[in-house]
């Protein structure tokens, strides 16, 4: 099993004036890939500053930071949108579509900045929206789509550049039960089925439930680190 | 595990072409996306260049045609021609002419005397009159006048011939039509060797001009003129009150333009001294009309006039320009979480600096070009109905286009900037 992530006393301090927030206090962690873990931690816990740091959004104050061979790290702001766009995809909580744009659109829309063909684009869109169960709604603009088939369109955006991780910060915060367990479902599918390697941060012991492993974060540095025992989902 | 093995690995990794980025094809697609997306607010930006590259073109063009129309007239009027005309030059005000001694053929003589390298001097007296031919009258302007002055004004005759100098001897009753007049007269048919009535004396008809356009004067083509003789003999009150035979101007044309100084200053001194006026032109009670200085300087008036509308129309595509700014701003604000999410999924702050770069532009234009249209349509308009000759030049259109693509990027650069330099996880939160 190779390392897809490698975290090792990651701090991040965040100066406002005079003061000094420290969100991050040396996090250590290695993720595998094809893994599926589920970040978990009380509110200001760190865990929105940690998948910042792993979506190479931004650069930790301190530490070494690895994906997939890359040390992070030490990137400029155009090396880090290289990263993002070739190894990662990105599920954020309000779905972020573009409201004008089709489901079809909206998931080739990542790739026009990799210079990929349109042809290549299209066909790579239409199968991740055949993924995630959305291939009956290619042309649909995200107002004539529910929050859950909102949120699989990004979910489909997220993994159709064939990205090494898949991160999605509270990817059900704003969903009921019920959709959170599909697109729970769906994720745990891409995972078992794709072989993708997915981060996701949650707040409910139910959602990390789907996950393998659960990385428990708390003042800025890691709590526990498990196996998932209370597996929901198909084994 | 064997995980790996039992992937179904449905989307292949990518292979990255060599040519990694972003292509302005997509771009331009992003932009326009995003300009259709609120199609009134697109058309009010416009608007503001729109407006602004109309007038430009619209004054340029149909400053232009003044300045040319006002130029050939004054050029077929002779360029080389001087004429003297009654009245104290004008220093400020309007010519004087209180005390002022009319000009008689005395003063037409002294000239001549003069022996100077001119054609001329020719005496012009006009007076109203009431013109009629057998179909039509109407009243209009006679001018008397000498055998010389068809060469003297460049005179090309549309039929028959001047009046000759035996004519003006004898005061023939004979006359020459300007083309408007004898149309008016005659229509379409032969005047030649036709009777018309001026006021009551019956006069032969003996050439009609070329059409020859207006001067400051009136035009020659609505004019009718008769030997000199006769209408100050026995046409109109040709004697001043001392007795002489009056005119109301004189003009002479100097052979070579070289001598258009000389001639002048020439005919100033013999006018003063024949007129027993001051010798340095204190006292002038009559005043030497240079076409060729006064046509540089009217050129001058009306390309400043031209460059003046220019710049208050330019002002209006400023204000365009600022419209354009506005509205990139908010449109940078509204769509804060927008170029967040393309930021994290891998634009880079190039990539959002030209898509706004490009909106801008895309607007300013659009603008530009709808301009250049809405302003054409009143100079082709005119010139097609040959009211007026105002031919939108393609440098009008260039220097708009130019302008209004400068404006995009003049105006489009900041809002650019500030969308360019959103931190990603700041823009995603936005709101
Ligand atoms: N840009 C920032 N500037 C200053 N402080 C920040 C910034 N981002 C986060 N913080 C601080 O860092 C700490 C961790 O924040 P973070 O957003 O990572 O928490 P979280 O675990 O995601 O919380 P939640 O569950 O509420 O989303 C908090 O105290 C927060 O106030
Ligand atoms: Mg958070």
């Amino acid at each position: 099993m190779t390392a897809m992530i490698t975290i090792e006393g990651m701090t991040k301090v965040y100066t406002m004036g005079e003061f000094e927030v420290h969100a991050l206090r040396g996090v250590n962690v290695t993720i595998n890939s094809g893994e599926f873990v589920a970040i978990m931690g009380p509110s200001g816990s760190g865990k929105s500053t940690l998948m910042n740091m792993i979506g190479c959004l931004d650069t930790p104050t301190a530490g070494r930071y690895q994906l997939d061979g890359i040390e992070v790290a030490s990137l400029n702001d155009n090396d880090l949108s290289a990263v993002r766009a070739r190894k990662l995809g990105f599920v954020f909580q309000q779905y972020m579509l573009l409201p004008r744009q089709t489901a079809l659109a909206n998931v080739e829309m990542p790739m026009v900045y990799r210079g990929i063909p349109a042809s290549e684009r299209k066909r790579r869109a239409t199968v991740a929206l055949e993924l995630v169960g959305m291939g009956n709604r290619l042309d649909h603009r995200p107002n004539e789509l529910s929050g859950g088939q909102q949120q699989r369109v990004a979910i489909a955006r997220a993994l159709a550049g064939s990205p090494s991780v898949i991160l999605a910060d509270e990817p059900t915060g704003a969903l009921d039960s019920t959709t959170s367990e599909e697109i729970m479902l769906t994720l745990q599918q891409l995972n078992r089925e794709q072989g993708l390697t997915i981060i996701i941060v949650t707040h409910e012991a139910d959602i990390a439930a789907y996950a393998d492993r659960i990385v428990t974060i708390r003042d800025g540095v890691v709590l526990h680190d498990r196996k998932n025992e209370a597996h929901h989902g198909v084994e | 595990m064997a995980l790996n093995n039992s992937k179904r690995q449905i989307l292949a990794p990518v292979t990255e072409s060599k040519s990694n980025g972003l292509e302005y094809g997509e771009l331009l697609r992003v932009s326009m996306d995003s300009l259709m997306a609120n199609k009134l607010r697109t058309f009010l930006t416009m608007l503001g260049v729109i407006i602004g590259v109309a007038s430009v073109v619209s004054l340029m063009t149909l400053g232009n045609g003044a300045s040319n129309a006002i130029t050939n007239q004054f050029s077929s009027l002779g360029t080389n021609n001087l004429t003297i005309l009654p009245g104290r030059p004008n220093r400020g005000g309007p010519p004087g002419q209180i005390g002022v001694q009319p000009l008689t053929m005395t003063d037409v003589k002294t000239i001549r005397v003069l022996k100077l390298p001119i054609n001329g001097p020719v005496p012009n007296f006009t007076n109203q009159a009431t013109l009629s031919a057998a179909a039509a009258e109407k009243s209009g302007q006679v001018l008397g006048t000498t055998a010389e002055y068809k060469d003297v004004n460049t005179i090309v005759m549309a039929s028959g011939s001047f009046f000759s100098e035996g004519n003006v001897q004898s005061a023939s009753q004979v006359v020459v039509l300007g083309s408007n007049l004898k149309t008016f007269l005659f229509g379409s048919g032969e005047a030649v060797g036709e009777s018309i009535r001026i006021n009551s004396m019956n006069v032969r008809v003996v050439g009609v001009m070329e059409a020859k356009g207006g001067n400051p004067f009136g035009s020659v083509d609505d004019q009718a003129l008769v030997p000199i003789t006769l209408a100050q003999s026995r046409l109109f009150a040709g004697r001043s009150t001392s007795g002489e035979l009056r005119v109301s101007n004189i003009t002479v044309a100097v052979k070579n333009t070289e001598d258009i100084p000389f001639v002048e200053e020439r005919l100033k001194m013999a006018l003063r001294d024949a007129r027993k006026l001051n010798a340095d032109g204190t006292d002038d009670d009559f005043q030497v009309l240079n076409q060729a200085s006064f046509l540089t300087s009217l050129t001058q008036v009306t390309s400043l006039l031209t460059t003046f509308l220019a710049a208050v129309a330019g002002i209006s595509l400023l204000v365009g320009g600022i419209g354009i700014m506005n509205i990139m701003l908010v449109s940078v604000t509204e769509r804060t979480r927008e170029i967040g999410l393309r930021r994290a999924v891998g634009a880079q702050s190039k990539d959002i600096l030209l898509q706004f770069m490009i909106e801008a532009m895309v607007l300013s234009m659009l603008g530009g070009i709808t301009g250049v249209i809405v302003g054409s349509i009143l100079p082709i308009i005119l010139t097609i109905t040959k009211i007026f000759e105002a031919p939108v030049t393609l440098s009008s259109v260039i220097i708009s286009l130019t302008v209004s693509l400068a404006t995009g990027l003049f105006f489009g650069i900041w809002p650019a900037r500030n969308a360019a330099r959103l931190n990603p996880i700041q823009a995603l939160r936005h709101e």
